[in-house]
């Protein structure tokens, strides 16, 4: 069962320009400035002390939290500029985990893999800090975005559960104390990022069991979102609207909306968040273009219902490509707010798909 | 009392520094990867990273040694990538795993490169120990492949034989064959392609003198894809005792098999590393099952390619199996 989604309004800024409010937001990383991976390098050799890369990663969030704001985002995130990779992050953060090197993802793309040698363990805030940095330095509300447990699960070793479904509950019981955690702290808004589900989408069952388990607790005024992105959706729908949660957010852009219709019927019960701009390409979607993707996301939601939001993390983009991105579709999302309050949209009118 | 020969199926992880020396060099777009045309500073780091896997291997004590297959940017799909009758499209995941490798179009009839004989032959002048030539099983192949050449699966079949023969007649001399072959087991053949296989196969392992073995991993094979590839000419099948373990027992048991067998014994994908007790173990809850059997050659093995793992966890599994073989050894 999908939370009641009432728990939007919160978000809608008290000087917003129209009467229909589309939720502007993003998936979470964004590009890094160059000199923060100069720092990191530095970090990394051991030229550079504790306080300063501190400071320099402290410098990063503050400036892209200010990025978002200026593109005039209605919720915004620090840009991940703390965590280098999805997994690693947090593994490096879980007890139980240990590093043994890099391994390939496809040519000479690699990343840390962490293998799981005891049970896992929650250790200390993973992201508190992170949260109440961002927060004092914005001026719209934070979202957070968390690693989901059963892709921290897929994308480790596992020399201990023999069991990737009990390594995921054990992982989605974390979560749940991190939420809980970030909730105390002001959190208002958790997105769960499950990449992994749309590889091995017959795990959907369990999927729903973890976040079951993460929501548990968690007061109905805390939106909680979930991320799926790149994979065949016919297979994880309609059973994603079983899952507790209040929104969720897909990329379908990429493919220019080809898996939109999956989702029209049976009825999608739960908010969704629509990637309006491709996340894997650097050429920058115009606002007029922008607006048409919001149309299709009309297809499957009334406006009430839909929030606007890039395919996927950003970071791979320049950061110039990504900024204009941004701005491009919070300027989109205005315009199509225009033109539901005058009446210039007809929600009972076909778009086709692109 | 069977022979334990300890072996690996190849694909091993880069060295650390090779990974980043090779990044820096050869970019991390899918139009960096490997299609045999690499220049001298690329060919230096990877004969260096093939000087150190060829050490792994005599330092560890393993029976047979693997050119390490370090070029193969695109995986199992690697011998067709450097083929001018190949086109590379987008990227592809790469069986149920975290992977990719770029889409193999085959835009004309498939002519060996000589790009495998041409890595073993280097290998050669690197150790004394026996060599082990790897190639992808034709089947594999086959399915990793998009076929906008041949026309249907039987013709496409045929034609990846007949190229992986000529690959296999230009290698070096050569003590064993490893034909990779695991899509028999993660997308079975269709009756018609089945009744197929064995003549498929026979191409392969006739262009050879050596042992052949036709190795699958991630399951069992299905039972009819099973009873037909008994009828192809290997000396041994390899099967993976690390994932459904008991299904490939009740083929063995049902159909029988060759005097020799290989044995995924440790576990290619993931960083617990097996005792040479635990390897032993293994092996022997199979030779136990199969009491109607007695192996000549008992080669025991990872299940899978090694480069899903950390550089130290893949050194410390060899040095299991190697130490699992030698002790039946002192045992015998």
């Amino acid at each position: 069962m999908s939370r009641p989604a009432d728990n939007r309004s919160q978000f809608r800024p008290d000087d917003h320009p129209n009467d229909h409010f589309l939720l502007t937001t993003v998936v979470g990383s964004y590009p890094k400035p160059k000199w923060l991976d100069r720092a990191r390098d530095l970090d990394e050799s051991g030229d550079l002390d504790d306080a300063a890369w501190a400071e320099a990663q402290d410098d990063a969030a503050r400036l892209i939290t200010g990025e978002h704001e200026r593109a005039g985002l209605d919720t915004v995130v620090d840009g991940e500029m703390r965590r280098e990779e999805m997994t690693e992050f947090f593994a490096a953060r879980i007890g139980g985990y240990e590093f043994n090197g890099p391994v390939k993802v496809w040519g000479h793309n690699y990343f840390d893999k962490p293998s799981v040698v005891d049970e896992v363990s929650y250790e200390e805030p993973w992201l508190v800090d992170e949260f109440a940095f961002t927060s004092d330095v914005a001026t719209r509300p934070v979202k957070v975005p968390i690693t989901g447990p059963y892709t921290l699960a897929s994308w480790s070793f596992d020399e201990v559960y023999d069991d990737e479904a009990a390594l995921a509950r054990d992982l989605a019981d974390l979560v749940n104390t991190e939420v809980e955690a970030l909730v105390d702290a002001g959190a208002r808004y958790v997105q769960i990022d499950e990449p992994a589900l749309a590889t091995t989408p017959d795990d959907h069952a369990l999927v729903g069991e973890c976040l079951d388990r993460i929501v548990a607790g968690v007061s109905e005024d805390v939106r909680v979102g979930l991320h799926v992105c790149y994979g065949d959706y016919s297979r994880i729908y309609p059973e994603v609207l079983e899952f507790p949660v209040d929104e969720v957010d897909l990329e379908l852009c990429n493919d220019d909306y080809e898996q939109v219709d999956v989702f029209e019927s049976p009825e999608f019960t739960a908010d969704l968040a629509l990637g309006v701009v491709d996340a894997h390409d650097a050429g920058v979607e115009s606002v007029e273009q922008i607006e048409q993707n919001i149309r299709q996301g009309l297809r499957v939601v009334p406006p009430e219902r839909l929030t606007v939001s890039p395919d996927c993390g950003l970071k791979l983009l320049p950061r110039e490509a990504a900024y204009q991105k941004t701005a491009n579709l919070v300027t989109a999302a205005r315009n199509v707010e225009a033109d539901l309050d005058a009446g210039r949209i007809d929600l009972d009118a076909p778009v086709p798909t692109p | 009392m069977s022979e334990r020969v300890a072996t690996t199926p190849g694909l091993y992880p880069l060295p650390d520094r090779a990974k980043e020396d090779l990044a820096d060099l050869k970019g991390h777009q899918k139009g960096d990867l490997i299609d045999g045309s690499e220049g001298p500073a690329i060919t230096d780091v990877y004969d260096r990273a093939r000087a150190e896997a060829v050490a792994d291997q005599d330092d560890a004590g393993l029976d047979r040694v693997v050119e390490g297959q370090l070029r193969w940017d695109d995986l199992l799909a690697h011998p067709l990538v450097v083929s001018d009758a190949v086109e590379t499209g987008g990227i592809v995941r790469y069986y149920d795993n975290n992977n990719f490798y770029r889409d193999p179009q085959i835009v004309a009839d498939l002519q060996p490169t000589g790009d495998v004989a041409a890595e073993l032959e280097a290998a050669t002048e690197l150790t004394d120990g026996p060599l082990q030539a790897v190639l992808p099983g034709p089947y594999t192949l086959a399915d990793l492949a998009t076929d906008e050449h041949y026309g249907d699966e039987a013709e496409l079949l045929a034609g990846v034989a007949d190229f992986l023969a000529g690959e296999a007649e230009q290698l070096p001399p050569h003590e064993t064959l490893f034909l990779l072959d695991p899509s028999l087991v993660t997308s079975p053949p269709g009756d018609d392609i089945a009744e197929r296989l064995p003549a498929a196969v026979d191409r392969v392992a006739g262009a050879t003198d050596a042992d052949v073995v036709l190795h699958s991993y991630w399951g069992a094979h299905d039972e009819t894809a099973y009873a037909h590839l008994m009828d192809a000419d290997v000396d041994a099948f390899g099967v993976d005792l690390i994932h459904e373990r008991e299904d490939t027992l009740y083929n063995i048991t049902e159909y029988g098999t060759h005097d020799d067998v290989a044995l995924g014994v440790v576990d290619g994908q993931n960083t617990r590393v097996e005792t040479p007790e635990t390897v032993r173990e293994r092996a022997d809850w199979f030779e136990e099952r199969v009491p109607s059997q007695a192996f000549d050659t008992v080669y025991l093995t990872a299940n899978t390619e090694l480069f899903y793992l950390p550089v130290a966890p893949y050194r410390e599994k060899l040095s299991a199996l190697a130490a699992a073989a030698d002790e039946e050894e002192v045992a015998a």
